[in-house]
């Protein structure tokens, strides 16, 4: 009965603090620094309608657009998930196929692997920067502007996430296709 | 019984009959007590009756079961066996004992004042019957003098075949059932009944009959068990898996691959370890009253040892004359002489040998000079002998000296005070460096004082220093003065001492070292040293000693040899060395098993497995019977290192940890791979499988 | 390759060397000092919280008892909180009730610290579910190891146990929560949301709907890493985007995987006074672990086997199942660290990983002790400890002893039963599984890694791990009841066994060490260590491994 009752009275405790107390810093300091960040880091239009996640991929099945990485969920940011599948699954390899001849890729000119492998979560909202060259021709093409110009754009925002640690860049496919929109509207 | 010999481990008045006891041990009662043998038999019947049931309708590939079978037979046997070749080695030595055990007439006492006495069988006696024992006799049981002197022959237990004289009262009145009177008589108080007398437990434990399991061989046997379960889960999830694979493994294969995994190197092995290291003891001429004593002498921290006899040379030599002014030293060691030719002691027989190797002073004869010994009293702590007109005295200084005030011829006069103040002042510096003053007087003037010195034994300096390097702290016990003792103490290399000893401080001693948290262990043979025999965690009594020592210790030492305390703990450490060798070599074999039965057991239902028979072995089949057998032929292989026991040398825990590691362990997991590979070839060439 | 090597030595090398301080500071929050008799602000606040029950100093079953009753405490609350959350406030994306054996596995999966998932966060959970039940039983959870080893190591020292009450609070207010009030604030900045805004819809470039998932996230994270528990706020846990969104949240958060873990090591060895001894665990935990790190690196350096007959450039390794901002090395390191260390979060889908890559989270949830859960990892490595110091005591011809305690058969029976249930449950559940319907249809991959996903779910389970190849459709009936069952029982046996050892050696006269006694502070015994801790905890699921990863492996990657 003493174990019970002190069980209770920490219980009750630790909901306070760890609980309320807790969330309620780490909330308000959120919200306080960082409002943008702490609410998802979405992108809105001027005014005010909801583009996307800076950090949740999106699809992009259009040619003028850059193409994320492939989405066991469809991109689907209320349901992530991945393939789970064995690297040695056929399922796999049917799945790039299909990936393939939506590139066009060949022998000669074969897909970069992270635009056939799908991403953990099914979000990554990255791309390397030799995959979004690999998709710059299409672009300018189908765009109809030169493909340096969508390789300065790839100049531009390309990034190393982990500085030194991380030898290969990275380029955010939603914000270069916004770029691509905004660049190309005038 | 014999004194310690290396009998021949091949020897085949024992390997012969252990053959048979293989075959008797199958009895189920028997295998029970092994947990991991008992379920090896278990699954070994098993397969035999399915494959008896196969046979009946005539299945396939009935000839690579059969062999597996009859080698999961032969780890069963050859465990039996090792038992049985252990226990035979002690039987030997039951057998001469029994024969002193043959029965005796005893004289039984009407009335423990009289001598009137009838006849009955020795097997008839009852504890505290009094009986009478003459010379000729074989005293009946084991049993306490109550009146009466006479010499024994102890041979039939020591091997000693000297007569040993034991008499009533004090330290040497206990005699053994068994051991013969060869003069004079005795009347012996009984204090065992027939069956559970010295040498009725000698034999049954030499024999290995009432053999307890010991806690460390408990914990041992538990870590073993659970073992072979995690194994039996290994193994038993195993189909199930397969099935899911898409195939199914062979009962027989799965229970080769159950067998060999589980610790059965160890398990088999283990109570012939056991029995062996009671054996090393018994071949020592100690016997120890369970096995939980042999285990605590290895356990042992502290060692009490008594300086007499186990550090020193037992008796006192006398080096050196110290004449008081105006004595020359021929002239005191001359009166010396006179007074130690009819002492019989040690020390004063080496004044005699001192005074003839350097002085030149022959023996004399006491009837020629028509002398009268004055012997040693409690009294007058003084010897010496009369002859006309001079008297001469020898003793400890202070009684001297006190001797000779009393006797001074006209009240003390100046200069007797100063010879008596000279006198001390050399027994003072004799005492400092070590030795023993002994004061000689004549007519009443001090002549000066005989330097007796303790000559410590050699080699014991180096012992001490091994001991300490295993851990073990050496206390030594004497009842000199704390000054003579630390000189000793210093020269012997113990790392502590106790001046001035009695029963009470050593007892106290004891029991403060347990406090610290040591195990102690000491010898000891008096009837007041029982407390403390009882309190050590290791007693061991002399067989010399009283029955109260006998009974408070936990070993006995046959040869009254203290000095045993430190191959008594030898021994200890030996016997739990061996067992955990013998477990890491045991367990470690499983790596290389598992790279031999695995593969081959599931190549059938992913043929790329193959990549895992890292030995190369011929065929599945062939993999499997050499795992099979080389666990078999292991257990064999390694019987003469369990009843020789691991090699104990002492060089600390560290370094003797990373050697049996680097021999048990890296060999276990090498050896396996080694033998495995030979066995295959030898099966592939004779087309076994 | 030079890359991966800097970003271990960072992310391991830095830990270990933070760790020491944090060892420190635990210690001085769980054990405060020789103080014995007026105790000080924390521990008389905290007996005041607790009440009557946390004056007195316990023996271990009262110890145990305490502990178990504040553990059914903390299941009814989480329970109660779960089946009712369509009914309760903080539910602005309307969440509706969950099914029965589902809060069951959640419910014991989060009381057991284990955190397996077989619901995704942002799917079914009600804010207040996520934080008044399963964060706070991630605090509380992970409170209850800790209290459990600073009781064991005091028994160790020769002292009284000491109040589970106390204890608990302490390590929930000393050392969790200004851990993770520090973590989850760094997390804001990288990007992790706090709100407790709903969902947002978005309209995306080419018009179509997204809905996005977010929540109090930051705060969520921060104790799911510390405290070893590893239930993501979002389905996919740390491979979300918004649950780890930066290369940097990422090395964030490994860090705090396995700082708690390390710390607990030297404040054993603080409490029992022997820091060599520590230091020598450490070292055998750092081994083991970095065996495998080293391992899962190499083994997924291989490219995904599905593609190599197609025209596809692989040459970064296998990228399946993994998010590009953590780097190439990321991926394996966090799968062994927080397999090592009984969290169970990802950063890189497990059930994708290359088959031996795969099998090196599984063994070091077989082992479960380098460095283990919060707490329970030190208590594990006991067990081992026991199993070593008897087998390496007998070889240098003594009864064994551990820091002077005798270890005999009782010690020896216990140790060995806390082995023998770990493989049980892992073994007999996955044979059962193989066979049976609950299993196999179960599986999103077929032949041996099918098999994997039954066999790692079983050891995630047993070893309190909470990941899983998450391909395995487990929210079933037979695995909720299945794995839930496990878990609970797989947490207390390991808790209760050791303290019931140290019941035992304090019965007991304890041995002062010498030259002559076994050395629990050098190499030698730390190969010992090692030795045991690789023949007994893992060679029994050889078997299971061959018919799973390495037959996997043997088939498509030679």
């Amino acid at each position: 009965m003493e174990t019970l009752l002190s069980s209770l009275r920490i219980t009750v405790a630790t909901m306070v603090i760890c609980v309320g107390g807790y969330t309620g810093v780490v909330w308000a300091v959120g919200q306080a620094a960082a409002p943008d960040l702490a609410d998802g880091s979405l992108i809105t239009t001027p005014d005010g309608k909801v583009i996307g996640s800076r950090q949740v991929a999106q699809a992009f099945t259009r040619p003028q657009y850059f193409w994320p990485r492939p989405s066991a969920v469809s991109y689907n940011a209320a349901g992530a998930g991945g393939s789970n599948k064995s690297p040695t699954s056929m399922d796999l390899t049917d799945r790039a196929k299909e990936t393939i001849a939506a590139y066009g890729a060949t022998p000669e000119n074969p897909l970069p692997a992270e635009l056939a492998a799908a991403s953990g979560a099914g979000l990554d909202p990255h791309i390397t920067e030799r995959a979004a060259r690999y998709q710059a021709e299409r672009i300018a093409q189908t765009r109809n502007v030169s493909v340096d110009r969508v390789n300065q754009l790839i100049d531009r925002s390309a990034f190393s996430p982990g500085g030194v640690l991380t030898p290969d860049r990275l380029v955010n496919v939603l914000e270069m296709n916004l770029a691509l929109d905004n660049d190309a509207a005038p | 019984m014999s004194k310690p010999t290396s009998a021949s481990i091949l020897d085949a008045r024992i390997l012969v009959p252990a053959i048979g006891g293989a075959f008797r041990k199958l009895d189920p009662r028997t295998l029970a007590k092994n947990p991991v043998m008992f379920v090896v038999a278990v699954v070994s019947l098993l397969t035999t009756v399915l494959f008896l049931k196969d046979l009946a309708t005539g299945a396939e590939g009935l000839g690579f079961s059969f062999q597996i079978i009859l080698w999961l037979w032969f780890t069963v046997l050859f465990a039996n066996f090792a038992e049985a070749v252990a226990e035979g080695r002690g039987k030997a030595q039951a057998e001469s004992l029994r024969r002193t055990r043959s029965e005796t007439q005893a004289k039984l006492l009407i009335s423990a004042d009289s001598r009137a006495w009838k006849d009955v069988p020795g097997a008839s006696l009852k504890v505290n019957d009094i009986v009478l024992v003459e010379a000729g006799d074989i005293i009946p049981s084991d049993g306490e003098i109550v009146e009466g002197i006479a010499s024994v022959n102890e041979a039939a237990i020591t091997g000693e075949s000297a007569p040993v004289i034991r008499e009533s009262g004090g330290d040497r009145s206990a005699v053994t059932g068994g051991t013969q009177v060869l003069s004079d008589w005795i009347k012996v108080r009984i204090t065992a009944a027939a069956g559970s007398t010295f040498i009725d437990r000698m034999i049954a434990l030499v024999e290995g009959a009432e053999r307890q399991k010991t806690p460390n061989e408990i914990a041992l046997n538990i870590l073993l068990a659970a073992m072979t379960l995690i194994f039996v889960m290994a193994t038993a999830t195993i189909p199930a898996f397969a099935s899911y694979a898409g195939g199914s493994i062979p009962i027989v294969v799965l229970v080769a691959l159950f067998v060999t995994l589980i610790p059965t190197t160890i398990g088999a092995l283990l109570s012939a370890i056991g029995i062996a290291g009671m054996d090393r003891l018994v071949r020592f001429n100690v016997l120890a009253m369970s096995g939980r004593a042999v285990e605590a002498a290895g356990d042992i921290d502290t060692l009490l040892l008594d300086k007499t006899g186990t550090i020193t040379l037992g008796n006192r030599q006398a080096t050196e004359f110290h004449p008081v002014n105006g004595v020359t030293e021929q002239d005191l060691a001359d009166a010396s002489q006179l007074a130690s030719l009819a002492d019989e002691t040690p020390e004063g027989r080496s004044v005699v040998v001192l005074a003839k190797e350097k002085y030149g002073i022959r023996a004399r004869d006491m009837k020629d000079l028509n002398a009268t010994f004055v012997p040693f009293t409690a009294q007058s702590r003084m010897s010496g002998v009369d002859l006309e007109g001079t008297s001469i005295r020898k003793g400890a200084v202070d009684s001297v000296l006190k001797y000779l005030q009393h006797h001074a011829v006209s009240g003390g006069n100046a200069s007797a005070d100063a010879v008596a103040r000279e006198g001390q002042a050399i027994a003072d510096s004799i005492s400092k460096a070590g030795g023993t003053p002994l004061a000689v007087a004549r007519d009443g003037n001090l002549l000066g004082i005989i330097h007796l010195k303790d000559i410590v034994k050699g080699g014991i300096r180096e012992r001490f220093a091994e001991l300490r390097r295993m851990g073990i702290r050496t206390v030594m016990i004497t009842g000199d003065n704390p000054m003579t003792a630390a000189a000793i103490a210093a020269e012997a290399g113990v790392d502590d001492f106790l001046a001035q000893a009695t029963p009470e401080n050593k007892l106290q001693l004891i029991r403060d070292e347990q406090a610290k948290g040591k195990l102690v262990a000491m010898c000891g043979d008096g009837t007041n040293d029982a407390p403390a025999l009882a309190q050590a965690d290791v007693g061991v009594a002399m067989n010399t000693g009283t029955v109260a020592a006998r009974e408070a210790g936990n070993m006995v030492d046959l040869d009254s040899d203290p000095t045993k305390l430190i191959e008594i703990v030898e021994i200890g450490k030996q016997l739990l060395m061996t067992r955990g060798s013998l477990t890491t070599f045991s367990i470690a074999n499983d790596v290389a098993k598992y790279f031999a039965i695995i593969p081959a057991m599931f190549v059938a239902l992913y043929p790329q497995l193959d990549a895992l028979n890292v030995m190369g072995l011929a065929t599945p089949q062939s993999a499997i019977l050499s795992a099979i057998i080389f666990n078999a032929l292991i257990i064999i292989a390694l019987i003469p290192l369990a009843l020789k026991g691991v090699a104990y040398k002492p060089i600390g825990a560290g370094p003797l940890l990373r050697r049996n590691l680097l021999i048990y362990g890296l060999g276990g997991l090498v050896v396996p791979f080694v033998g495995i590979k030979l066995i295959d070839m030898i099966v592939s060439a004779l087309n076994l499988a | 390759m030079i890359q991966a090597i800097l970003f271990v030595i960072m992310i391991i090398g830095g830990t270990a060397l933070l760790s020491w301080p944090l060892g420190r500071y635990i210690t001085w929050a769980m054990d405060p000092g020789a103080g014995q008799g007026k105790p000080n602000l924390f521990t008389s606040t905290f007996q005041a919280i607790g009440g009557s029950a946390t004056r007195q100093t316990q023996d271990w079953k009262r110890y145990v008892f305490s502990l178990l009753g504040f553990n059914v405490v903390m299941f009814v609350a989480c329970f109660a909180l779960l089946a009712l959350q369509q009914y309760l406030p903080l539910n602005p994306d309307g969440r509706q009730a969950l099914e029965g054996t589902l809060i069951f596995n959640t419910t014991s999966s989060f009381v057991a610290n284990t955190n397996l998932q077989h619901y995704s966060g942002e799917v079914a959970m009600s804010y207040l579910s996520q934080l008044a039940a399963l964060m706070w039983l991630q605090f509380v959870s992970a409170a209850v190891g800790l209290a459990a080893l600073a009781a064991l190591a005091r028994g160790l020292a020769g002292r009284k146990l000491g109040n589970f009450f106390v204890d608990v609070q302490r390590a929930t207010f000393l050392v969790l929560l200004p851990l993770a009030l520090i973590v989850a604030i760094l997390l804001l900045f990288p990007g992790v949301p706090m709100t407790f805004q709903g969902s947002a819809v978005a309209t995306t470039l080419e018009g179509v709907q997204q809905t996005i998932a977010r929540g109090p996230v930051a705060a969520f994270v921060a104790i799911k890493q510390l405290g070893t528990n590893g239930g993501g706020f979002f389905g996919p846990n740390s491979t979300h985007p918004l649950e780890n969104p930066t290369f940097w949240s990422n090395v964030l958060q490994t860090i705090s995987i396995i700082i708690i873990p390390m710390g607990c090591v030297w404040m054993f060895g603080r409490i029992i006074g022997r820091m060599k001894h520590a230091a020598v665990l450490f070292t055998v935990m750092l081994i083991l672990m970095g065996t495998r790190i080293t391992g899962a690196i190499g083994f997924e350096a291989a490219p995904t086997h599905a593609f190599a007959s197609l025209p596809i450039t692989q040459d970064v390794g296998n990228l399946e199942g993994k998010e590009l901002r953590f780097g190439a090395a990321a991926g394996p390191v966090w799968a062994v660290v927080t397999t090592s260390t009984s969290n169970g979060s990802v950063n890189a889908m497990h059930d994708s990983l290359n088959p031996l890559t795969g099998l090196m989270p599984m063994i070091g949830m077989w082992l479960n002790e380098d460095f283990g859960g919060v707490g329970v990892g030190m208590i594990n490595m006991f067990l081992y400890i026991v199993v070593a110091v008897f087998i390496a005591g007998m070889m240098i011809g003594r009864t064994p002893e551990f820091l002077g305690w005798r270890i005999e058969a009782k010690e020896v029976k216990f140790a060995m039963m806390g082995l023998l249930s770990h493989g049980f449950f892992i073994l007999v559940g996955t044979a059962i599984f193989a066979v049976t319907p609950w299993g196999a249809e179960t599986l999103n991959n077929i032949g041996p890694h099918g098999f994997s996903e039954i066999l790692y779910e079983f050891s995630s389970a047993a070893a309190n791990n909470g990941s899983g190849f998450e391909g395995l459709g487990d929210n079933t009936a037979a695995w909720n009841i299945a794995t839930g069952i496990v878990m609970l029982l797989a947490r207390f046996i390991p808790i209760i066994l050791p303290l019931a050892i140290v019941g035992s050696l304090s019965t007991k006269r304890r041995a002062t060490e010498s030259s002559g006694t076994l050395s629990v502070e050098n190499g030698t015994f730390a190969g010992m260590l090692t030795v045991t801790v690789v023949i007994v905890g893992a060679l029994t699921f050889f078997p299971a491994a061959t018919l799973g990863p390495i037959a996997e492996h043997v088939m498509f990657m030679k």
